[in-house]
């Protein structure tokens, strides 16, 4: 299954909902240009839906620090929203999960953005 | 002792990475691991892969990926072997240090440590060959053997 990425915007947050595999090749190229696209266009405040993101490798850890690093280093903000227990479990392994600001709430998740 | 043994010669393409992702998945389950177990083993198994297709043998096409699949009733013994210029295992970065939780890329081998019970790396001169092993538990052969 490839990966799909979809983005909306509630309350000036962009909220960008992922589905499938986030891996080496098509998924992290998918996932790399629509961060791009959206800091391109002055976005600074994006929450990463990981809900229905099935799978996802090394090489989709590195693409989900990639965005976190390119959007904060344009002054904004990056947090994830909805991990599944082996998105979550990946990220405790690696030290990421106090990195990345998680949220299981997309309601509250909006809110936290100042 | 019964052992199984499977072996493939495969492109360095992403299919590849995929259909050894695949067949450790198939493998695995067959053997008797539980689901989790299925997919630690299966994500070590595309790791190893995606390092023998990428870092190992650069995507070169002349080059070889080489993956072996043996089961006995106590483990799973995967084999992975490129073609490439060799890694040095003492030169890979901690990703858990300060200095490189940023880092997009080096959580490869961490990852296939962290899910494998054992992991032995070969300089082969040329190539690398890298040997992942997960040990079937007596719970999960008690599950297999009582569902047969």
């Amino acid at each position: 299954m490839t990966m799909k990425a979809s983005t909306r915007q509630v309350d000036g947050i962009t909220i960008i909902d992922l589905s499938g595999r986030i891996t080496l090749g098509e998924g992290s190229v998918v996932l790399r240009d629509t961060i791009r696209d959206s800091v391109g266009q002055g976005v600074k405040k994006i929450l990463l839906n990981l809900g229905d993101v099935t799978y996802i490798d090394s090489s989709g850890i590195g693409e989900l620090v990639s965005a976190y690093t390119t959007v904060r280093n344009q002054g904004g903000e990056l947090k994830l929203l909805n991990l599944t227990k082996k998105v979550h479990d990946l990220l405790q392994i690696t030290k990421l999960y106090t990195v990345f600001d998680v949220r299981d709430d997309e309601a509250g998740a909006i809110r936290s953005f100042k | 002792m019964n052992a199984t043994r499977v072996s493939y010669t495969l492109d360095s393409s992403l299919e590849s990475v995929n259909k050894a992702e695949e067949t450790a998945n198939d493998i695995a389950t067959k053997s008797g691991f539980e689901s989790e177990e299925v997919q630690r083993i299966s994500m070590a198994v595309r790791e190893a892969a995606v390092n023998a297709v990428l870092h190992g043998n650069s995507y070169d096409p002349r080059k070889k990926v080489h993956i072996a699949f043996e089961t006995t009733p106590s483990a799973l013994t995967i084999t992975i072997r490129d073609e490439g210029k060799g890694l040095d295992t003492e030169e890979i970065p901690d990703p858990l240090a300060p200095e490189n939780l940023l880092k997009q890329s080096g959580r490869g081998i961490f990852l296939i440590r962290a899910f494998m019970d054992e992991v032995r790396f070969r300089n082969m001169e040329p190539g690398t060959e890298i040997t992942l092993i997960k040990k079937l538990s007596g719970d999960s052969r008690d599950g297999k053997e009582a569902s047969q």
